[in-house]
């Protein structure tokens, strides 16, 4: 409750959480008197977050330059660029790298659209919307591989599945989606959990926004869909712009869900970045080349934090100079 | 909020019907779970409700076990990620220097390694260390993908105690751990247990770590649950029962801590 209301006398919904606390000319002097055991506190976490980054990241790029096959373990040596070329060749890289980005923009698309929408239909009071909002945030909780095999068997299959007898009942043909639509399947169960998440984090961001503007605006004679695009978005646009950064790093890793319904297929059909690196690596053992794949994640995941870590230092450093 | 003004009955309608569709397969895995494997084929409501298909699951397979695994790896990797976070939160919280922005945002951006990346060298130092399918490797891999979530929300939370309770204390000769111990655990505890849930949520629903490192031993409830994808997933009954004992009692935390969520998967950026 203290964090809403603090949250609302805030000019903008996104204040920074690195606002430095205030402190008095006393404390600067004990900060300095016992700077170093003080300081020592931070040190088992960043070791071993570096430990964590540094040490697998680099082992990663020195097999990426070596022949490293756990079938063949004799045969080693470095290879320069020899991985990332066989890789490039893999018939099934280019597909996964579309495959990637048509799962990464099509549940974004979905998910911000959708939970934009939903935000700000559960801005509105109505009888129950406590209750609604719990059943709308519920898949968010789900596991990937239950939310993956309850689509799979129960909704999607293509016999005894709901869908299947609600198309049998309204006399068309049943459709075997994930045969049929692999991709499409996949995309409706990755967004069916990431809704939520848009959804909560928007309604949060949109409960922040000052009543008043709004009812001036009313006043003024504007419209419901003028206030959406000329007040509500605006207000929103930095909150959306997290979810999508935040979204994006997940999506780019999304791998349980593939795993339990289509295994990357048919064919590479929903082969993603991940599963095709999961593929090489530890189904056909080549860590070689699996870990020159995962170094085009790292770099693909490099290109999106980039934004995302210099758009929280400028919210910082803006709510620092206020 | 919006005054006390109610909405048109079009927007009570269509708010509830979307959130009927959002949650009915969660709904539908509750009521197959109820059901014989015979009544689980056909989508029909009316049913005599029946417990056996749960006393099946639990007698078939070994379900305890992973209910086990992943009791120990999301409470164990919470607990251990809370130890190393809460004193490094503190010390950036109230004793910040020039390069703590910095170090939060590096922080920060560990988080954003795609798992991919490490993949290979992970599994082959669990191999060779003999930690794959071991409970205790799952765990370290949970407090390590969990500790930049932790240090941030608790550092968020320590920001918002008051100061000036910290300053009389410090006048009145309370030491560093004095200070820690009796004044600022108790009144940034419901920010610190909220941070734990979130991470007892993330680690409990993980599945690309789970999958590709443990297998029997360790395997948790999210690896027990892949294992339907086989044929013996056409078994509805059992699926849905198995399913809904898994997720559950995680989303009734994720319902109490819905607020406090926000914060913490934005890193502090909503809240």
């Amino acid at each position: 409750m203290s964090s809403l209301s603090h949250s609302r006398s805030m000019p903008s919904d996104l204040d920074s959480p690195l606002d430095p606390p205030h402190q008095s000319g006393r404390t600067r002097a004990r900060t300095r008197e016992r700077f170093l055991p003080i300081r020592l506190l931070q040190a088992p976490s960043v070791l071993l977050l570096f430990l964590w980054m540094i040490v697998p990241l680099a082992m990663t790029v020195y097999f990426s330059f070596n022949r490293y096959n756990l079938m063949s373990p004799d045969q080693t040596g470095f290879v320069g660029f020899d991985n990332y070329r066989f890789l490039l060749e893999d018939p099934a890289f280019w597909p996964s790298i579309g495959n990637t980005a048509v799962l990464i923009g099509s549940v974004l698309s979905v998910s911000v659209i959708g939970g934009t929408l939903l935000a700000v239909l559960f801005d509105q009071p109505f009888r129950g919307r406590g209750i609604a909002r719990l059943l709308v945030i519920g898949p968010f909780f789900v596991m990937p591989t239950v939310a993956a095999l309850i689509w799979k068997n129960m909704i999607m299959h293509p016999v005894y599945g709901l869908l299947a007898v609600f198309m049998r009942d309204l006399g068309m043909q049943p459709v075997d989606w994930l045969a049929e639509y692999p991709m499409l399947s996949v995309i409706i169960i990755v967004s069916w959990q990431w809704i939520p998440f848009a959804f909560l984090i928007l309604l949060t961001a949109l409960q922040s926004l000052d009543v008043d503007q709004k009812e001036a605006a009313q006043l003024d004679g504007a419209g419901p869909i003028r206030i959406f695009f000329y007040i509500v978005l605006p207000h929103l646009k930095r909150a959306i712009t997290v979810v999508i950064m935040i979204e994006t790093i997940f999506l780019l890793s999304v791998f349980a869900e593939i795993f339990t319904t289509t295994a990357g297929g048919p064919g590479t059909a929903t082969t993603n970045l991940t599963y095709l690196v999961y593929s090489i690596g530890l189904q056909q053992f080549d860590i070689g080349i699996a870990s020159a794949g995962g170094i085009f994640a790292v770099v693909l995941a490099n290109i999106v934090s980039f934004f995302l870590v210099r758009m929280l230092a400028r919210n910082l450093k803006g709510a620092n100079e206020k | 909020m919006n005054g006390h003004k109610k909405s048109p009955l079009w927007v009570a309608l269509l708010a509830w019907t979307c959130a009927i569709i959002l949650f009915f397969p969660i709904f539908w895995i509750a009521v197959t779970a109820f059901k014989t494997e015979q009544q689980a084929y056909l989508p029909s409501l009316v049913f005599l409700p029946t417990l056996d298909t749960f006393r099946e699951v639990f007698e078939r397979s070994n379900y305890l076990a992973f209910v086990k695994n992943s009791l120990i790896v999301s409470i164990g990797s919470t607990v251990l990620a809370l130890l190393v976070a809460v004193p490094a939160a503190y010390s950036m919280a109230f004793f910040p220097t020039g390069r703590t922005q910095k170090l939060l945002l590096w922080m920060l951006s560990t988080k954003m390694m795609p798992a991919v990346g490490v993949l290979v060298p992970i599994y082959l130092l669990a191999k060779n260390s003999g930690m794959l399918d071991s409970v205790t490797g799952l765990t370290l891999i949970y407090t390590l993908i969990n500790l930049p979530i932790a240090v941030w929300m608790a550092f968020t939370y320590f920001n918002d105690v008051p100061k000036e309770i910290l300053e009389a204390a410090r006048i009145d000769g309370a030491n560093a751990w004095q200070e820690m111990l009796y004044l600022l655990l108790p009144t940034s505890m419901p920010g610190l247990a909220s941070t734990a849930l979130l991470l007892i949520i993330l680690s409990w629903n993980e599945a690309f770590w789970s999958l590709n490192l443990t297998s029997v031993d360790a395997a948790p409830l999210t690896v027990f649950i892949a294992s339907y994808s086989n044929p013996e997933g056409l078994f509805w009954a059992k699926l849905s029962a198995a399913s809904l004992l898994a997720i559950a009692p995680i989303m009734a935390l994720g319902w109490l801590a819905q607020k406090q969520l926000v914060r913490g998967l934005t890193f502090g950026a909503v809240k």
